[in-house]
């Protein structure tokens, strides 16, 4: 039934109404709060197109249970990444890079790639490989993605 | 409304690029809607039009009109740099409306690699026929000869400096001209944004999580819905229990029509919960083949009719003449799903008497004629509006959400939006058909092929570019029946000119499952049999494959000569004969050429694949891929790049890992990791080498460079281990069986 969920997104604090606590992020995100960046890809945590931060980390919204997260956690979508007139160095990176095709993992492969490279400073182009291992793209467009997060490596 | 403003805002503060996209945000969707319905009742869709194609308003910003649609591909930036380019104006003033039955002309599917080839050429003539109109309405408002008149930035100006711009000529008004195919064109030597890798006007909102996809599409009191599909492809549904779902709190209702099942929630979450919850029960249905025995069963199956592709000389007799060696070999390549990252999406309102359908078709307009027949409506009385959705490589799910969303939208009478699962997606695209290739040559003592004989095994094609909707066959709605896997027969016919030539596709009356096009159909098996068998003929002849290739090519093709040479350099290809004779070591390395011209008349590729093999494992990764590319005029070498690699990528995955899984019921690969794809470790280093040719007609890039790969690299393992693979896709099982039937 109705219940109000309290939720950190993008650094503000927001309430929304639903009806299972068990429903995903990834709707609570698109539907509820009218986000674009995480996508719907499979729903089972296996293409990494949903991939948002919670407290810094790379977390699949499609399988993240809203009852298993707390008002306190700060989750950050692509959108609260950056904007077109202020993005994040991955981001300009990728329109630097022309880092698309679709677009449409684009959200996965930038929101894993921040996570990562915030922790990894100076990666092998081999350490990036990995570390997109479990993002998927299908109109093939790795090549501009590995280029874009190694000029945001040595950016960082 | 925000993030139009911010969106606006960066692009001027920027200095980027401005198209501005008919559906720049769901917030705004309805009131575009009405805006778009009042400008379709005056507007002319007619090809032969100029109107159909470009309007000039008052400030002199120019729309573009494209029944071709941007994929993913950038043609929504390159077909506005041909338009700017010919009416000089500046590309930040254009605006791109793309794929709405009611305001673009049909220009055929986006599929074929034609958006630029026949689209952009389309575009070019009628900014040509516009260009001129225009000139002579300046000549005469100036009072001066056309011949003295320039234009820039949309301003046409006389030697004495007396200006006028495209905006006082035509303000809004219409051109009423037809396309007129002897408008001049501009001298390529001219050009100032044709050929130039300008940024893709696309990519900082996709970048930024403000792009809207055809999946982020909202209207304003729509509905969530989700499809139900039978357990087996054939089964009929018995009964539903709609109690099953009433604790689902905001379900709005369970659709059933003969065997189309599906539910309508308020909310997403809600409709997914009510789509897995739902229990019916079906009948039984086991009309698949067992996959095991797919390629008995395609040989099997009945011949509706043989198109023979070529044919020249007597490749019997040929074959027949004493001291010849006949050598044979068969190839197969499985059944392949189009699997964009993002399952099919459309929205859909039926609204006095009248249904707009919004998805990502890549064929709108036909989609059209498919709805209009499905619920008894004129086409009139239907709109398609093309809303860019996630990768698209041909004919997938996209019309059949389409038909999901109509067909539930009129059950509530609301609108609704239909979001297919990953499993539907994986589970109910139309596939890409198994092929499987016969072939035949005749050798003579010295090694020269005296005949070459192949036979293709392929569904035939019934009716046109249209594939049968799901949800109609299902509910039992009128629809078409056809068979339609694309023009699958291009390239069966060979460039190499041989004295007795015979290719002949065997078009079967049917196939296993509801088969269309995904990229490079039938080019890109037909090519891989073709020239995976030439290097099995230059191995027998013990001649170097490149070599071997050009001994056989049109001497007169001197562009086709050209890749192969160019190719051959950015390789550093080596001349000896495959396999190599120095193999050794638990992980072994080859190399393996292809050439292909595109359906014999366009695109040439020349290519080059370097592998590794592991021996123990059978796995196989590619290295390095080299391609020379060369389709004439290159519009956006940026794009074109980016074209050329997802081409490659995206056919190394099928190459090496990609196979529908299935039993007698229905699909069994339903996820990524029962149908696994490419993964970045396994990503192989990509070298391009682009032949521009500013004066030549361009030609399709979008598919050309996907021929080459499974050929290059099955040629490349032979190179390496002296093992032939000839069975796609290349599973490290397949290479260790083929590795110990060789030993």
């Amino acid at each position: 039934m109705a219940q109000k969920k309290s939720l950190n997104v993008n650094g503000k604090s927001v309430n929304i109404t639903i009806d299972d606590p068990d429903m995903p992020l990834l709707y609570a995100l698109r539907d509820n709060l009218a986000l674009h960046g995480p996508r719907f890809g499979c729903g089972l945590g296996q293409c990494g197109a949903c991939t948002v931060h919670v407290d810094g980390k790379a977390v699949r919204s499609c399988v993240t249970p809203l009852s298993a997260l707390s008002a306190k956690q700060k989750v950050v979508t692509l959108e609260g990444l950056g904007t077109a007139q202020r993005p994040h160095p991955v981001q300009q990176a990728f329109i630097e890079a022309q880092a698309a095709q679709c677009g449409y993992c684009v959200n996965g492969m930038i929101m894993e790639s921040a996570a990562f490279l915030a922790k990894n400073r100076n990666p092998s182009e081999s350490d990036i490989k990995q570390a997109l291992a479990n993002n998927l793209c299908r109109c093939g467009t790795h090549v501009r993605i590995v280029d874009a997060v190694k000029r945001a490596s040595q950016r960082a | 409304m925000n993030h139009i403003a911010s969106r606006r805002a960066m692009l001027k503060g920027s200095g980027a690029l401005i198209v501005s996209f008919s559906f720049a945000g769901h917030l705004d969707m309805a009131r575009a809607q009405g805006a778009a319905a009042v400008a379709a009742a005056a507007k002319t869709v007619d090809p032969k039009d100029v109107d159909a194609y470009l309007a000039i308003d008052a400030r002199g910003v120019v729309t573009i009109y494209s029944g071709k649609v941007d994929l993913g591909t950038g043609v929504s930036t390159a077909l506005p740099q041909i338009v700017a380019e010919e009416l000089d104006v500046a590309l930040g003033t254009i605006k791109f409306v793309q794929g709405d039955t009611a305001l673009t002309p049909d220009q055929g599917p986006t599929f074929g690699s034609l958006s630029i080839q026949n689209g952009g050429m389309q575009l070019r003539q009628a900014a040509a026929t516009a260009r001129s109109a225009l000139l002579d309405e300046a000549a005469k408002r100036l009072g001066v000869p056309k011949e003295e008149l320039t234009v820039a930035d949309g301003v046409v100006t006389a030697k004495d400096g007396k200006r006028v711009a495209y905006g006082e000529l035509i303000g809004g008004k219409s051109f009423a001209l037809k396309l007129d195919d002897k408008a001049p064109h501009k001298k390529p030597d001219t050009y100032k944004l044709v050929g130039k890798p300008i940024a893709r006007v696309d990519i900082p909102d996709k970048i930024t999580g403000r792009f809207t996809y055809m999946q982020d599409f909202r209207l304003r009191g729509m509905l969530h819905g989700r499809v139900v599909r039978p357990p087996a492809i054939g089964a009929n549904l018995e009964s539903v229990d709609e109690s099953s779902v009433k604790d689902i709190p905001d379900l709005v209702k369970v659709v059933r029509e003969g065997n189309f099942l599906g539910v309508v929630a308020k909310s997403e979450w809600g409709s997914i919960r009510a789509a897995r919850q739902l229990k019916a029960t079906w009948s039984k249905w086991e009309g698949l083949p067992e996959q095991s025995k797919l390629w008995e069963h395609v040989r099997a199956t009945k011949v509706a009719k043989d198109d023979v592709t070529s044919s020249t000389g007597n490749v019997g007799a040929a074959m027949a003449t004493l001291g010849t060696k006949i050598v044979r070999a068969s190839y197969d390549f499985a059944i392949h799903t189009h699997g964009s990252i993002g399952p099919s999406c459309a929205v859909a309102e039926f609204k006095d008497g009248k249904l707009t359908s919004w998805s990502a078709s890549q064929s709108t307009h036909n989609l059209r004629k498919q709805l209009a027949q499905m619920f008894g409506l004129t086409p009139d009385n239907v709109r398609c509006i093309y809303v860019e959705g996630s990768g698209c490589y041909g004919r997938n799910g996209h019309e059949d959400a389409a038909a999901d969303a109509a067909l539930l939208a009129k059950a509530v009478g609301q609108p609704v939006r239909v979001q297919w699962s990953r499993a539907d997606e994986h589970g109910w695209d139309p596939k890409g058909p198994p092929t499987l290739i016969d072939l035949r040559a005749a050798v003579d003592s010295a090694g020269n092929v005296a005949a070459w004989d192949s036979e293709f095994f392929i569904p035939q094609a019934t009716g046109n570019f249209t594939v049968p909707l799901v949800a109609a066959t299902l509910a039992g709605l009128p629809g078409d029946t056809n068979i339609a896997p694309g023009n699958i027969i291009h390239n069966s016919a060979i460039p190499y000119r041989f004295a007795n030539v015979r290719t002949v596709c065997h078009r079967l009356e049917s196939t296993p499952f509801t088969p269309s096009w995904i990229r490079t159909p039938g080019r890109m098996q037909n090519t891989y049999a073709n020239e995976c068998f030439m290097d099995e003929l230059a191995a027998a002849a013990g001649v170097d494959p490149l070599e071997f290739r050009l001994k056989y090519l049109d001497p007169a093709d001197k562009r086709g000569l050209e890749v192969l040479d160019r190719v051959a350099k950015l390789a550093k290809w080596e001349k000896r004969a495959s396999p190599r004779k120095d193999a050794g070591g638990a992980v072994v390395t080859g190399r393996g050429v292809t050439f292909c011209k595109y359906e014999l008349v366009r695109t040439y590729v020349g290519a080059v694949a370097e592998v590794e093999v592991d021996r123990a494992s059978g796995n196989i990764r590619v290295t390095k891929f080299f391609i020379a590319h060369d389709c004439g005029q290159i519009i956006n070498p940026d794009g074109l790049k980016n074209q050329l690699d997802g081409n490659i990528l995206q056919t190394v995955s099928r190459t090496l890992k990609e196979e529908l899984k299935f039993d007698r019921s229905r699909v069994t690969s339903l996820d990524w990791e029962s149908y696994p794809i490419l993964r970045f470790p396994e990503m192989p280093e990509i070298i391009v080498d682009l032949i521009d040719r500013p004066n030549e007609r361009p030609w399709g890039a979008g598919e050309p460079a996907a021929a080459v790969v499974p050929s290059a690299i099955s040629n490349a393992v032979f190179d390496a281990t002296g093992v032939r693979l000839r069975s796609v896709p290349y599973t490290p099982d397949k290479v260790k069986a083929a590795m110990n039937g060789a030993a």
